[in-house]
């Protein structure tokens, strides 16, 4: 190992207390295989921290019954807490109003919800919705289903071999029929970050609401929806060391109101008769149903977690763990890195010469590493960039160098076998 | 818990690196291509099948190494067996497999039994079947087959995100 990779490893562990971290997260004391777990699937989802649990069971014990019902005790807290946790998520990515914050199961619901309540509404025959190659299966099938059913079309932005969007063709895909755009904030597969400000500013400019998919990007970096200027933000509480089973949309309260409902059932109406319904305002209008209490209520002590150690301090880490691992990579000889844009989320995609991802992926578990393989749901990316699958590391910030250097051992033990 | 490097042995890595009967058959009577769409692996299987025999078989394909050794080691246990007897042995690797019967309770499984140890991995167990599955689709005139496909005893999700 040469000096300066030395003094990268060592730079970022005495900037940031990873040990005290990961002294939070007691799956991360497992043993598999007789090895230490090194959990690098974190694009998948994440792991969660006892003060989550704390929260989770606090409530189950304690707290827990219907909530927007009845006048007892129980369910008056049950409703507060949960609604107090939609304003943690407010606050988590800077909405300018708690009712543009809509419980979802995940970031698909959220899209879906998207397409019905907007696409179906405002989107017609011979429109065009506007996608990129980066997306995961979740930001194309909805659009595809929409546009099969009203005779809309889809546009697809390029990419380049390094992974990023090609901006200049962006641009040239927007016409007079064009009314909708679709964008991950950062590429699952790949880790990409995409310029989405910019992006949201040209369709801004031409009247085009746009979607971001940042089930990526909210565990990585910092969410500023006004900032951005989105008009949707869509993301998953169990990628962001919450529960599985709740999600967010974000949506423009004016974009909201105007929007069909996804759902219907009990909570999303003010009154119900056989002649008419009155829906009820938002967000509850798109909230039908008894949402995943406790999951939202853990969420929201999620990101109270996420905050206390800082959105800045969580990018820096994983950014240093990012580059240390790609330096080490970029010295191993039948190893390349898939995916190389100038700004990337700590998605680290590879292939080994020689060696199918699946052969990688079971052996790298039998020495304790956790990396998922396949196509990562986004097979427009493997098919433009000529892979079947690839080997992915994602990292988070209770990831530490000692793992880093744990999976590039691994690699080299796989290397040996297969040579 | 099992130890993986176990299912990774030298015949299987040989198996892999050098596979047999590797290829196509310019006039096969039996032909099926295989896929599994989870990893996007797919193989072809050419048989030639005379009055009484397997006279030829090969395949081709893009796998990863326990199905690319699976294919191998299928092909040169099949060739010059009866039709009936291939059957046979299908059923039994697939049994094996998927952790239905032990490799002692397969007569005719040999040296396959090398793959015992994939029925303790759920993923990767279709990548051991997927040839047998092929061979099983050509000589039932199915031409193309999946690990996804309905009649799948295997049939089942793995993971996406």
């Amino acid at each position: 190992m040469s000096a300066s990779q030395t003094t990268t490893k060592f730079q970022s562990t005495s900037a940031f207390d990873v040990e005290r971290i990961r002294a939070d997260f007691p799956i991360l004391k497992l043993t598999v295989n007789d090895k230490p777990l090194v959990y690098l699937d974190n694009a998948a989802s994440s792991q969660m921290p006892q003060q989550v649990i704390d929260r989770l069971v606090r409530y189950q014990t304690t707290q827990h019954a219907n909530i927007n019902r009845a006048v007892h005790y129980l369910s008056e807290i049950a409703t507060s807490e949960f609604e107090e946790a939609r304003r943690k998520l407010q606050r988590f990515i800077n909405a300018n109003d708690e009712r543009e914050v809509i419980y979802t199961s995940g970031t698909t619901d959220s899209i879906n919800l998207v397409m019905h309540g907007y696409g179906r509404k405002f989107i017609g025959a011979g429109d065009e919705i506007i996608l990129t190659t980066l997306e995961h299966h979740s930001n194309i099938v909805p659009w595809q289903m929409l546009a099969e059913e009203k005779g809309a079309k889809i546009r697809v932005v390029p990419i380049n071999d390094a992974g990023e969007l090609l901006i200049d063709e962006y641009e040239k895909l927007f016409n007079e029929r064009t009314k909708f755009v679709g964008v991950t904030h950062v590429s699952n597969a790949l880790g990409s970050i995409n310029p989405i400000k910019e992006m949201i500013a040209f369709a801004h400019a031409r009247g085009v609401p746009v979607l971001v998919d940042g089930a990526q990007a909210a565990p990585h970096t910092k969410v500023d929806v006004q900032d951005l200027d989105c008009d949707f933000y869509a993301f998953s509480g169990h990628k962001l060391c919450g529960p599985t089973g709740i999600g967010i949309l974000y949506g423009r309260a004016a974009l909201l109101e105007n929007m069909q409902p996804f759902k219907g059932g009990g909570d999303m109406i003010l009154s119900v008769t056989f002649e008419k319904t009155t829906y009820n305002t938002i967000p509850h209008k798109f909230e039908a149903g008894t949402p995943p209490i406790a999951a939202a209520i853990g969420l929201g002590a999620a990101v109270d977690y996420l905050s206390e150690i800082g959105m800045d301090a969580i990018a820096a880490h994983e950014h240093a763990l990012l580059k240390y691992a790609t330096e080490q990579i970029n010295t191993m000889p039948g190893v390349r890195v898939i995916g190389t844009a100038e700004h990337k989320a700590a998605v680290l995609s590879f292939a080994v010469d020689g060696v199918h991802p699946h052969d990688i992926g079971t052996l790298l578990n039998q020495e304790g590493v956790a990396v998922r393989t396949g196509h990562h749901c986004a097979q427009p990316v493997m098919q433009r960039l000529h892979v079947p699958a690839t080997s992915r590391a994602s990292f988070a910030f209770y990831n530490s160098m000692d793992e880093v250097d744990a999976l590039i051992a691994g690699i080299r033990t796989v290397q040996k076998i297969f040579t | 818990m099992t130890n993986y490097k176990s299912l990774y042995q030298e015949v299987i890595l040989d198996h892999n690196k050098k596979p047999r009967n590797y290829g196509t058959i310019e006039s096969p009577s039996h032909h099926a291509v295989g896929h599994n769409p989870l990893c996007g692996d797919h193989i072809s299987v050419d048989v030639v099948l005379g009055d009484e025999r397997i006279n030829n078989i090969a395949f081709q394909g893009e796998s990863c190494a326990i199905c690319k050794a699976s294919a191998s080691m299928m092909t040169t246990a099949i060739k010059g067996k009866t039709r009936a007897e291939a059957e046979t042995l299908i059923q039994e690797f697939l049994a094996m497999a998927t952790g239905k019967l032990s490799h002692d309770a397969c007569p005719n499984i040999g040296r396959l039994a090398v793959f015992a140890g994939v029925s303790d991995l759920p993923t990767r167990v279709k990548c051991a079947i997927l040839p047998w599955h092929t061979l099983s689709g050509a000589f039932n005139a199915v031409a193309t087959t999946s690990t996804e496909a309905e009649q799948d005893p295997m049939h089942a999700p793995i993971g996406d995100a």
